[in-house]
Formats: C-alpha cells, structure tokens, sequence
C-alpha cells in the first residue's frame, strides 16, 4: 500500500462497513448520524496519524475510534439515546450494553441488511442509487454528484429526502423473513442493476470513476451471492451479465474517451478474465428451473462476447430477445431485437419490423433506422439521423449520430 | 486504561505575587496532590507549567503577542494522567489545587495511537 | 534551547466535509510539517491528539460536561519544541496545517523549566 493513497483506500474499504455496523445499532432514522460518526473518525485519523505517525494496524484504529464515538455519543447525547431505544425498541439497560461488533461476519450481515433496507420501494429509484453510493460503497457527495452529472446542493438534497422517507416508512435494517426474499431481493437487483448501468453508460467523462460504478455494483452482487440465503439462481445471472458486460469496459471507448460501438470494437481488448468469470456465473445460474429477465439477458451478453459474426450468434440472439421480450417489455429490448432480425433476415426485413415499433420519439430508434436504411435508402437514412440528432441529448450521442451523417455524405459523393 | 490531559486554567499566570512562604505552600499543594496520583501509578507525565510569554498564530501570518486572549482564562500547564474512564479521570482531578483560587481543569480523553 | 507548547485550536464542531483526498492531503501535510520540526531536532514531544470527551471542572465542586466551552474554538492538541526564543518558536508554528489551510489557531507558550 502505498502510503500517499492511505486515506483514500481505507476509506473505500472501510466507510460502508463501519456506516452499516453503526446504521443497524442506531436505526434507519439516524443512518445520517452514523455516517457522520465515520467522517468524524476519518477526519480524526487524518490529523491524529500526521501529528503521531501511523498506528501499527490503521483498520483496528479506525474500528475502535469509531466504536467509542458510538458508545460515547449513545451515553453522553440522552436524547439521541432515547430516540434510539425508542425507535428500534432496545430497553435503556441493553443500550448502555450494547457491543458493536465489527467482526466479519456482523460487518457482513449488517450491509447486507442495509442493502435491503435501501433498495426500498418507496423512494425513487435515483435516490436509492444514491444512498447506494454513500452508504453501500462509501462514495463521497462530490463523486456522485459527478457520477449523476449534477452538483453538491442537488445530491445531498435528494439524499436527504431519500433519509427523511426511510424514516417516514419505519423501514427496518433487517433481513426480509425467508419467504418474502425473493420478492424483495427483485428490488435490489434491479437497483444493482441501474447502478451498474449508471457506471456503464453514464455521460460522465470520468472512466475511473465510471469503472467504479460497475465494479462497485458487482461487489454488491457478490455479497449476494456469498450469504447463502441470497445466492439465487437469478442472481447468479445478474453477475453473470455484469461481467460479460464490463469485459469490454475498455474496448468500448477509445482513447478519447468517446464511444466504440460494438461492431467497431478491437476484439482484443475485451476481457478473457471476466468472460470467464460471467461463464461461470452462468453456469451457476443454470440451476432451478426458472428463467429470469437476468438469465436471459446474460446468454445475450454471453453470445455478445462471441467474436465471430455468424448467422448462428444472431440467431441464437434473436431468439433470446423474443423470449426477454415476452417476459418483460422495454424499448431497448426491442431496439436490439430489430437488429438482430437485421443480422439474421438482412435490412429489409428489419426495417419492416422496426417500422411497426412506434418509438418515433426515440433517438436510438431513429439511429437503428438510419443504419439499417444506409445502403437501402440513403435518402431515408438522413432523414433518420437528422430526426436522431434532433432527439438526442448527450454530446456523445450527438457525436455519433454526426458522424454517421458524415459518412453517409461521403458514400453519397 | 486511557490517557487523559489535564489543563489547568486561570485568570492570569506567574504574576500572583507571594511571599517566599507562600509560594512553598502553594508548591507543596501541588506536589501532594501529584504525588497521589503518581503513588497510585497513574501519573503518565507530568506536564509542563507554562510561563507568562506568549504568541497566537493565525491564518494568514498573522501572530499576535500574549497568550491566547478570546477568554479571559489563560493556560498555566498541563498534566497526562491515567484512567479507566473520563469519569475517573475527572474524579482525578478534584483535588487540584488550581480550584482553590479560582482556577479551572478541563480533562480531556487523548486519542490513542493503538487501535 | 528553551522548550515550548504549540496549542492547536479549532472549532468545535467543523461544518466543512472533507473528501477523502483532501483528508489523506490534511495527513500528509502535518506529516511534513512535523517532520521538518524533528529533522532540525526541535521536537520535544510529538504531544497528543485529543479527542471530543472532557470534562471541566469549577472551583467548588461544579462540573461542566464537554471540553472547555467558553468560546467556539477547543483544544484539539498540543506538541512540544525546542526553539531559541519564543519567536523562533512562533514562526515554526506558522508553517502549522491548521493555520495554513485549517482555519484553527496555534498558541505558543513558553514552558517554565522543572529544574530551577
């Protein structure tokens, strides 16, 4: 370790599990208190370590400062006491015992616990993403607010409210009874899932950061996978896809920073590594007999991370988007289904196809014509990328669309 | 077993003018309540008396003269001691003999290097 | 070489957060600092850090929860260096990081020697 990055490291490492120890003593009402309390004990480690150099075992350190600010906060603040045995129902006496454990396995349980309590509901989706971020994996206010492309003001807002609802809906650090976890574990999926998307396609220009995001939400999933009692089948999928997906992290964008499509990607910088992994995953997947959205959308990532280009990839594609669309709708599924019939059928009958989509206000419907109407119909094809670029938001969307506008011009010429 | 700074405050420092019996009493105070508190093993480090010189550093280069002036208190030294807990510390610190003229004691907990 | 105690003060309750870079930056700043003291050997005793617990005490049995709080600033710590006169001292203290960037203030005091 690299003592410059001390800080930092052990900041990523240790945040969330000494916030999700401390939340779980305290209750949801006062996460905000707990994740203060571990500032606190940062900061005190900042000024303390440079003024006495480092103790022998920094972790153990911060353990203990921290687990004493608790216990000294619980005994002196007599109000914020009786808030707590109020509110998560310890009579007085069990709270002066209280130990807080910060073994392994209760640094465990209890993220895990605060994980359920998160992915909640009953608050938006962003702001469950958020306190993902702040609580789950330790991020800073200024590293989500880059990551949602927003400011400070906006993100400890939303974070606020987001607190302020948990509060409101008595939501408890707990884990759900063993016959409601399958329905609960769907809503931290999903949030794991948007996470990961967030870091995947998120506009921000800040690829470390966006790295983290995606390798923040698999470790996420991986605890999942390691507590016996949410190592399911679909889960297993979900890990799988993500990293099917994050093995071409690098191979999608190009020095500059913009966007690779796929087609034009350099194959040899997708990640062996992480396709193996995402194959096991899915073969650990393949237990049980129900097939999730998430099985289905790891075969298609698995078949993406096929560098040959035959009919029978497309098809075996095709076939899994007909099966992800009939289990669960989404423009984007349909998208990505219309090009495969394209690699499968050829232009004309996917332009048929997409004509029947009605997405008009959608710019990648647009972009999908225009691509497939390129050769058929270059006339038409202009008119797609003009109406995509009119729709489309970000620069980088933008830079695309221009550019096959561009190039279209030039097999015109 | 904790570490915890004692600070001795009072309203002015070295200027208490006293007859050379005097000051071998105050001295002798001093040095019976110390020499409890060492006999039950828990004197750390006996600290420094201050003297009446003194600066204020702050931001930018800015450095007053005299010591730190927002408070009429000022700090005439400082004592590590040994407790199990603040309370005892506290207790500790009772018999100081700066509260016999008009002073105060903070007690502090110091921050421990080993987790 | 007479002995002196640099007092570092702060607020109590700092409404600034920092980020985890600006906190390994915070460390390392003091790092240097200190070791510059100690590489002229002027460093008497790398002191202590206290924490947010105290007590006062009050002629007359009365006792005050909380570090002394008559004023916003508290004791966050002290050090002990050498230096040849307390103006030497006070300018070793002005490279303090709670001076330069921290908003804090450092009192330097002269340490009345033990041995006559």
């Amino acid at each position: 370790m690299q003592e410059k990055e001390l800080i930092p490291h052990l900041y990523r490492a240790e945040f969330r599990k000494i916030t999700a120890v401390l939340g779980k003593v305290f209750g949801i009402a006062h996460i905000e208190v707990a994740e203060d309390i571990v500032s606190d004990t940062f900061l005190l480690a900042a000024e303390t370590w440079g003024l006495k150099g480092l103790p022998n075992n920094p972790t153990a350190w911060l353990y203990t400062v921290a687990k004493n600010k608790a216990k000294d906060m619980l005994k002196h603040d007599s109000i914020f006491n009786q808030k707590v045995v109020n509110e998560i129902k310890y009579s007085s006496s069990e709270l002066h015992e209280i130990e807080i454990d910060l073994s392994g396995k209760n640094i465990q349980d209890s993220q895990l616990q605060m994980m359920f309590a998160i992915c909640h509901p009953g608050i938006p989706a962003e702001a469950q993403i958020g306190l993902s971020l702040r609580i789950l994996c330790g991020f800073g206010i200024e590293e989500i607010a880059v990551a949602f492309l927003s400011n400070k003001e906006t993100i400890n807002k939303r974070l606020f409210r987001a607190r302020e609802k948990l509060k409101e809906l008595n939501v408890k650090i707990e884990f759900p009874p063993e016959a409601e976890i399958n329905k609960r574990i769907q809503n931290v999926l999903t949030t794991l899932y948007l996470l990961f998307n967030e870091g995947y396609y998120s506009a921000t220009r800040d690829k470390v950061l966006r790295h983290d995001l995606c390798l923040e939400a698999m470790r996420l999933t991986y605890m999942l996978i390691e507590n016996e009692s949410t190592n399911k089948p679909f889960v297993n999928a979900l890990l799988s896809l993500m990293c099917f997906h994050a093995s071409r992290f690098d191979a999608r964008t190009n020095p500059k920073g913009e966007l690779v499509l796929y087609d034009e990607q350099d194959t040899r910088l997708w990640d062996r590594q992480l396709i193996t992994r995402g194959e096991y995953y899915l073969n650990k997947a393949a237990t049980g007999n129900e097939i999730s959205k998430y099985h289905l959308e790891a075969a298609i990532a698995y078949w993406h991370t096929i560098k040959n280009n035959d009919e029978e990839k497309w098809e075996k594609i095709l076939q899994l988007y007909n099966k992800l669309l009939i289990i669960e709708y989404s423009p984007i599924a349909a998208l990505n289904r219309t090009y495969a019939v394209s690699k499968v059928y050829g232009k004309e009958k996917a332009i048929e196809e997409a004509e029947k989509l009605n997405l008009n206000n959608n710019h990648l419907y647009h972009t999908l014509l225009g691509d497939l109407y390129f050769t058929v119909d270059p006339h038409k094809a202009l008119e797609h990328l003009n109406q995509s670029l009119k729709l489309s938001r970000s620069a980088a969307d933008k830079k695309i669309i221009t550019g096959k506008i561009r190039k279209l011009d030039l097999e015109k010429k | 077993m904790k570490e915890f700074v004692l600070i001795f405050r009072n309203e002015s420092v070295g200027e208490i003018k006293l007859s050379p019996e005097g000051m071998l009493a105050v001295s002798n105070e001093w040095m019976d309540w110390m020499g409890g508190i060492a006999s039950q093993g828990k004197l750390v480090n006996r600290g420094a008396r201050l003297g009446a010189e003194g600066k204020t550093v702050k931001p930018g280069n800015v450095i007053t003269t005299g010591p730190y002036a927002e408070i009429k208190e000022v700090i005439g030294g400082l004592t590590i001691i040994r407790a199990e807990s603040l309370e005892e510390a506290t207790r500790m610190a009772k018999g100081c003999p700066i509260l016999n003229v008009g002073g105060n004691v903070e007690v502090r907990d110091v921050i421990p290097m080993n987790g | 070489m007479n002995e002196f105690v640099l007092i570092f003060r702060t607020d109590y309750l700092p409404e600034v957060k920092f980020s985890p870079d600006e906190m390994q930056s915070m460390m390392q700043h003091w790092q240097n600092w200190m070791g510059g003291i100690a590489a002229q050997n002027k460093l008497a005793d790398s002191g202590n850090r206290l924490g947010s617990n105290g007590n006062t005490l009050q002629p007359g049995s009365v006792i005050t929860n909380g570090p002394y709080a008559e004023i916003k600033e508290i004791i966050t710590g002290y050090i002990i260096i050498r230096a040849e006169s307390i103006d030497e001292a006070a300018e070793m203290a002005k490279g303090c990081p709670l001076v330069v960037g921290g908003g804090g203030q450092v009192e330097v005091r002269n340490i009345v020697p033990m041995n006559g």
